[in-house]
């Protein structure tokens, strides 16, 4: 047998696996969503419709909120963490990570606790302004919860980037006159543009995909997967759930083809 | 050229410093740099060098009661932003996502240097490096030679008043560092900026350095011209790190030092019962059997090209090395003479 069909071989069942419960079903999706009554004309209904559109808007936003405040939080913790020794590192760095485990539901019953109506932070605000602040079941809620799903995957991703930092480059930087802000600009951030680009990636998909959370706290916020949720389960309606979730597929994966070009420049000089 | 002249005096006062896990790196030291003088910290790995280094750079800390001063100024708390040292790193340290050019401009930008003026003093620093047509490549496109001279370049580009090398040239191959080392020397003259230069190669140090620092253990060895560290050293260390050297011990009677082959005039002492004496190879002259008071039988031979290395015993109590010019006809097992003047003997203190 030759070098090349032993390589074929090997590669027969992943390419079994693969076709059976990934390209099949994702063919039947995407021919499902034209069996509505609009035919193929259903796939333009996710920027046609006002209502879809509205919930397309909000989950783009919501995602990219979460991605850029996650990664602005992750940035400066992973680079603190990772820089500094002190006593309970490791133990912020365990709890700091414990949702890794998490699924969404369970981060949106903490976000309930947290600023539900029997929520913590009702509580405090009831005793000091005398009226309660309850943001749980809203899209801020959701935000909050998204955060708290994306930060431990991408502290991880940012902590190895720093610790593979050439220190070296920050001192030469310095002594060139640099000041600290002019370091972490000029060399610091470059050099950690391929962490942001790759975490940053995964917490947008991840934040435009998420359900658990969205379900646990409230059923009419507008996100689309709560969208193809109730199209599905409560209208029946399989044809625009199914054009529902090949939209969502795509426009995710064209956002972050899109930030890839766009960084990717920077990721290049970057090395 | 417009960039000679800029350097500034250094004054490194009872400098120690041990790190926060207790290890003593550098014992207190003290220590002045001229301006414009070409310093170099020489000593094995490990020695508190880079230490020192970075003490002068304002990177490290000295321990309490150290100072750092600069033209009779205190530094020891400026930070090395605003000292104006040009630092050139072992592994260099280039900015890998700029181009040379950005690279080499970089402490000009920062300073706010208008952009033409950048432009042009980065021209007069590649011509000066020779890495002219190099500007717009990125670091990763360039050889490791290439590499050390747009680091050097970036460091000179601020006119810095002290230029700091770790050890620049121990990343490339032998010819490569022979060829660097004497471009380095004639540039550092011609800058005429104060420099001081860590390096653990001999030959570097003696090429480079008006002195040289001999480190040992965090502490400072010696401190000399090339020409006195290498034939006067102090102490056994010193002989033995910076060059080959023979050390001998053996009693002195009257002025002669008696050794198992011979007896040979010395200098400098009279009747003791055991000394340290230094013996540089090259001082000492082989002849024939018989002509001289002192002889030896030949060990071995290798032949070096320019010279040939050949090892004596029997005439002291260690077996001595010789270097021969490569003319000398000597076999294995031949009994030769042995030549040395009186003031190649170097006495040294006898170790505790
Ligand atoms: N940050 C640090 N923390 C603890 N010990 C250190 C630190 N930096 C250096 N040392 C120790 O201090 C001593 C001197 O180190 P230094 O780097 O100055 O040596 P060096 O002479 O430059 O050696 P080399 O030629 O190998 O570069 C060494 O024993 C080293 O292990
Ligand atoms: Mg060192």
């Amino acid at each position: 047998m030759s070098q090349k069909s032993f390589v074929w071989l090997c590669l027969l069942p992943l390419a079994v696996v693969t076709t059976a419960f990934f390209l099949l079903p994702m063919a039947r999706l995407v021919v499902a969503g034209a069996e509505g009554p609009h035919g193929l004309a259903g796939y333009l209904a996710i920027l046609t419709e006002g209502r879809y559109r509205a919930t397309l808007f909000n989950t783009v936003l919501l995602a990219a909120a979460t991605t850029v405040v996650t990664l602005i939080v992750a940035t400066i913790a992973g680079m603190f963490l990772q820089r500094h020794r002190f006593p309970g590192r490791t133990v912020l760095i365990a709890m700091l990570t414990f949702p890794l485990a998490f699924p969404g539901v369970v981060v949106g019953f903490m976000i309930i606790l947290l600023a539900g109506r029997q929520g913590l932070i009702g509580d405090l605000s009831n005793r000091i302004f005398g009226e309660k602040f309850v943001f749980a079941y809203s899209i801020y809620g959701l935000f909050l919860g998204y955060l708290y799903f994306s930060i431990p995957r991408v502290i991880l991703t940012i902590m190895a980037a720093v610790q593979k930092l050439d220190v070296g480059l920050e001192e030469a930087a310095r002594s060139l006159g640099a000041s600290p802000w002019a370091v972490q600009r000029d060399v610091v951030l470059p050099a950690l543009a391929p962490a942001f680009v790759a975490s940053g990636a995964i917490a947008f998909a991840t934040a435009m995909g998420a359900f658990g959370t969205a379900f646990t706290l409230a059923t009419n916020i507008d996100v689309l997967p709560m969208l193809i949720y109730t199209e599905f389960t409560l209208a029946a309606n399989f044809a625009t759930s199914a054009a529902l979730s090949v939209g969502l597929g795509l426009i995710t994966w064209l956002i972050l083809a899109l930030a890839r070009t766009f960084s990717g420049s920077a990721v290049a000089a970057a090395g | 050229m417009s960039t000679a002249g800029h350097g500034a005096a250094v004054r490194i006062e009872a400098c120690g410093k041990t790190f926060a896990d207790g290890t003593r790196a550098l014992d207190p030291a003290t220590l002045d740099i001229a301006r414009g003088e070409t310093l170099v910290l020489l000593g094995p790995s490990g020695c508190g060098k880079t230490t020192m280094l970075r003490i002068i750079a304002g990177l490290e800390l000295p321990d309490a009661g150290g100072k750092v001063l600069f033209d009779g100024k205190d530094m020891t708390s400026v930070p090395i932003e605003r000292r104006n040292v040009g630092m050139v790193f072992q592994s260099y340290a280039l900015f890998p996502n700029m181009t040379v050019a950005d690279n080499i401009a970089y402490g000009l930008k920062i300073r706010g240097v208008a952009r033409d003026e950048q432009a042009a003093r980065v021209a007069e620093l590649v011509a000066l490096t020779n890495i002219i047509g190099l500007e717009n490549r990125r670091i990763d496109q360039l050889s490791g030679g290439q590499r050390q001279r747009v680091a050097l370049a970036r460091a000179v580009a601020i006119r810095p008043g002290i230029l700091l090398l770790d050890e620049p040239l121990t990343a490339l191959d032998a010819a490569l560092r022979d060829r660097l080392r004497s471009e380095l020397n004639r540039l550092l003259r011609a800058l005429g900026i104060t420099t001081i230069y860590v390096t653990h190669d001999q030959a570097e140090a003696m090429e480079l350095g008006d002195r040289i620092v001999v480190m040992r253990k965090g502490a400072i060895a010696q401190i000399g011209a090339p020409r006195e560290v290498y034939f006067a050293p102090k102490d056994r260390f010193v002989a033995e790190f910076i060059g080959a050297a023979n050390i001998v011990e053996a009693p002195i009677e009257n002025g002669m030092l008696i050794l198992p082959g011979g007896r040979l005039p010395i200098e400098g002492a009279a009747t003791t019962a055991n000394v340290t004496v230094m013996i540089r190879p090259e001082t000492i002259r082989v002849t024939n059997a018989g002509t001289e008071a002192l002889s030896g039988v030949v060990d071995s031979i290798s032949f070096i090209g320019d010279r040939q290395r050949i090892v004596v015993s029997g005439a002291s109590s260690k077996p001595l090395n010789v270097d021969a010019p490569n003319t000398i006809q000597a076999k294995v097992g031949d009994r030769v003479g042995l030549s040395i003047a009186a003031d190649a003997l170097r006495l040294l203190p006898s170790e505790p």
